[in-house]
């Protein structure tokens, strides 16, 4: 699936497309398909989003995943501060990073 | 140190109402992104991997007790309780909201800070070393350069849109602390046979993708023309560097391809026509700024006793302290690399300790090391138990400086959108191996270099032992390099062969300072083993 993500223009956090809005959470993503291009530049334009970009995710049992390493710290945080994921809470929260 | 002056005040005040009025513009969907990029970038606010990042510069890393409690209450007001301190001496917040950014730089402004020229294709925030007016082993204090050049390059018209970034760092004592050939302009403020005090130039070096260590250029430049003899090397640069490929748009590569000698012709030619041009300022402004890097007001009868009872005291003595130019005072050095710790990291705290410490035993002053430490410039040895009791509490009293547990590192993958591999979890689990004070006084100095991308800001050419994160497939990746120095005896570190995982690469480190350990003479450094018997037992070793 092709999910997309980019940064809130205001506080910078990363965020995820979801069919009808932004989510802080991967497993909301939506699967933009084709529509990817279109949808940065409309969200860009309407100063929702920032850098937005496609990236490669798969759905897995655990949730929405992004394909590559990078995207994956992006969605969860850093891996050495675990208290400032979305997830703080979740002690097995790194766990699918790697 | 240094202290602003009305025109000082007045640039950095006018840059926030300025920044102030794009943020909201942008906000109000008045500018792009495009267009608001290069603006919040000339404002040291990048976008990262997870939210905006602000960097703030911290000129030739001195810093004074109020400015680091403000960059403690920032840390806390504005970011998530913490800051990480930088191989350039600066400090970054990773949690920055773009709204608030006017308001963090309107604060900074108050204790005489700022984000200027800490990004984009400018000169940066001079370096320097971070023992400057305190080492035993300085001809003069380098600030007062350090400072002038910074006044020449900040909002300096003609080098605002360079073909790439320039750092240029400022020493004046022959123990190089701040990797000053591995720079675009290494300045080193030398005494001529006459007695003069003059600088002598080094240009062309630098890490990043092309490692070089820059070349000397020039002996001695008098005082009164060290202004004019950069110009004419900004100059040269500015007219001749690519603009057509960011990858060899450095200053390093143009000397490079030139040759030094070409290089250095053309300077001379441009010097010798600026010097028919009156910009140098006059020696009066040198003598205005040294005023404020005048000596503190030491205490003349201070002892040179030392009680070493605590053992954990005595160790961290012998490793964080160095000689004091004054007697009765020590250089201390808070390492903010705890085992198992993030490297330059401290939390809001710790952060504000720092500076209440300073400002009761450190004449008030702080520093930043490029090594991502902190020191406390003039403690009075009398006093250095107590400090060292404080920082004990705070878990700042890591007693391993400059050995394998002092580890630079990159934030890495962790933080940053350029990297391929992480860096931290690397210095982590290496700092754990190799955590005993025991092991790490048997293998002695050891500097120990992280990067994790070949933009090398984990300084990973310049280690003993080096270690760069690459993306194989997907994967990260770690290519281990041997023999890097920053100091005086500068020279480049060299792959040793494949790349290992994170695990593999910190048993193929262990693995190294079994050999050297088995191979040492006498006092040698790792360093200077691994120079004597030359690399085929490191692989033999590691490989197998």
């Amino acid at each position: 699936m092709k999910i997309l993500t980019g940064n809130d223009l205001k506080t910078g956090a990363v965020i995820w497309w979801t069919g009808v809005g932004w989510s802080l959470d991967v497993n909301e993503s939506a699967d933009v398909g084709e529509h990817g291009a279109a949808l940065v530049a409309r969200e860009e334009g309407a100063q929702h989003a920032v850098a937005a970009y496609v990236v490669d995710g798969e759905k897995t049992a655990e949730g929405i995943r992004p394909a590559h390493i990078k995207e994956r710290i992006r969605a969860l945080g850093p891996t050495v501060r675990l208290d400032l994921t979305p997830k703080a809470s979740d002690p097995a929260a790194a766990d699918w990073v790697i | 140190m240094y202290k602003y002056d009305e025109y000082d005040q007045q640039m950095v005040d006018t840059r926030v109402a300025e920044f102030r009025d794009q943020v909201r513009r942008r906000l109000a969907g008045d500018l792009t992104e495009d267009q608001f990029k290069p603006l919040r970038l000339q404002n040291g606010l990048y976008l990262q991997l997870h939210a905006y990042m602000l960097r703030v510069a911290v000129p030739y890393g001195t810093l004074n007790s109020a400015q680091m409690t403000l960059l403690g209450d920032i840390a806390d007001k504005y970011d998530r309780g913490y800051g990480h301190f930088t191989t350039r001496q600066n400090i970054q917040y990773n949690w920055i909201k773009l709204e608030d950014t006017p308001d963090i730089l309107a604060e900074l402004a108050k204790v005489e800070m700022h984000a200027i020229q800490t990004s984009g294709n400018c000169i940066r925030n001079i370096s320097s070393d971070q023992f400057a007016g305190a080492a035993a082993d300085e001809i003069v204090d380098p600030r007062p350069y350090a400072e002038l050049l910074r006044q020449w390059s900040s909002f300096h018209p003609e080098f605002l849109v360079l073909p790439r970034k320039f750092k240029i760092a400022v020493i004046a004592s022959e123990t190089d602390r701040a990797a000053m050939r591995l720079h675009d302009i290494g300045i080193k403020m030398v005494k001529n046979d006459a007695g003069e005090i003059g600088a002598q130039f080094y240009a062309g070096g630098g890490m990043g993708r092309t490692p070089m260590i820059a070349p000397l250029i020039r002996e001695f430049v008098p005082l009164d023309q060290l202004i004019t003899f950069s110009e004419a090397c900004l100059r040269v640069y500015n007219r001749y560097g690519r603009r057509d490929n960011k990858y060899k748009a450095r200053i390093k590569i143009l000397v490079h391809e030139l040759g030094r000698d070409e290089y250095v012709r053309q300077v001379e030619e441009e010097f010798a026509h600026l010097l028919t041009q009156p910009i140098e300022p006059p020696l009066a402004e040198l003598e205005r700024i040294k005023a404020h890097f005048t000596a503190p007001a030491y205490e003349t009868a201070a002892s040179d006793d030392l009680d070493l009872t605590d053992p954990d005291f005595r160790l961290w003595v012998e490793r964080n302290t160095h000689a004091h130019k004054q007697a009765g005072y020590v250089i201390a050095t808070v390492s903010l690399k705890p085992v198992g710790g993030i490297p330059g990291d401290a939390t809001a705290d710790q952060i504000r300790l720092m500076a209440q410490l300073a400002k009761d035993y450190s004449f008030d002053e702080l520093r930043v090391t490029h090594a991502q430490n902190i020191v406390f410039p003039h403690v009075r040895k009398a006093d250095l138990y107590t400090v060292w009791q404080a920082l004990d509490e705070a878990g700042l009293a890591t007693a391993n400086l400059d050995t394998v547990g002092d580890i630079i590192a990159c934030p890495g993958l962790d933080y940053c959108s350029l990297a391929n591999a992480r860096s931290i979890p690397v210095a982590q689990k290496i700092s754990e191996r190799f955590g005993s004070a025991q092991r790490q006084a048997e293998i002695g100095e050891l500097k120990l270099k992280i990067s994790g991308c070949i933009n090398a800001c984990g300084h990973h050419h310049a280690g003993h032992i080096g270690i760069l994160g690459v993306d194989k497939k997907g994967l990260e990746n770690y290519q281990l390099l041997f023999g890097g120095s920053e100091g005086a005896d500068t020279s480049l570190a060299k792959i040793i062969g494949p790349g290992f995982t994170e695990d593999g690469v910190v048993d193929a480190i262990e693995k190294a300072t079994e050999v050297y350990l088995a191979n040492k003479e006498g006092e040698e450094r790792f360093l200077d083993t691994y120079r004597r018997i030359g690399m085929d037992p490191f692989k033999e070793a590691i490989y197998g």
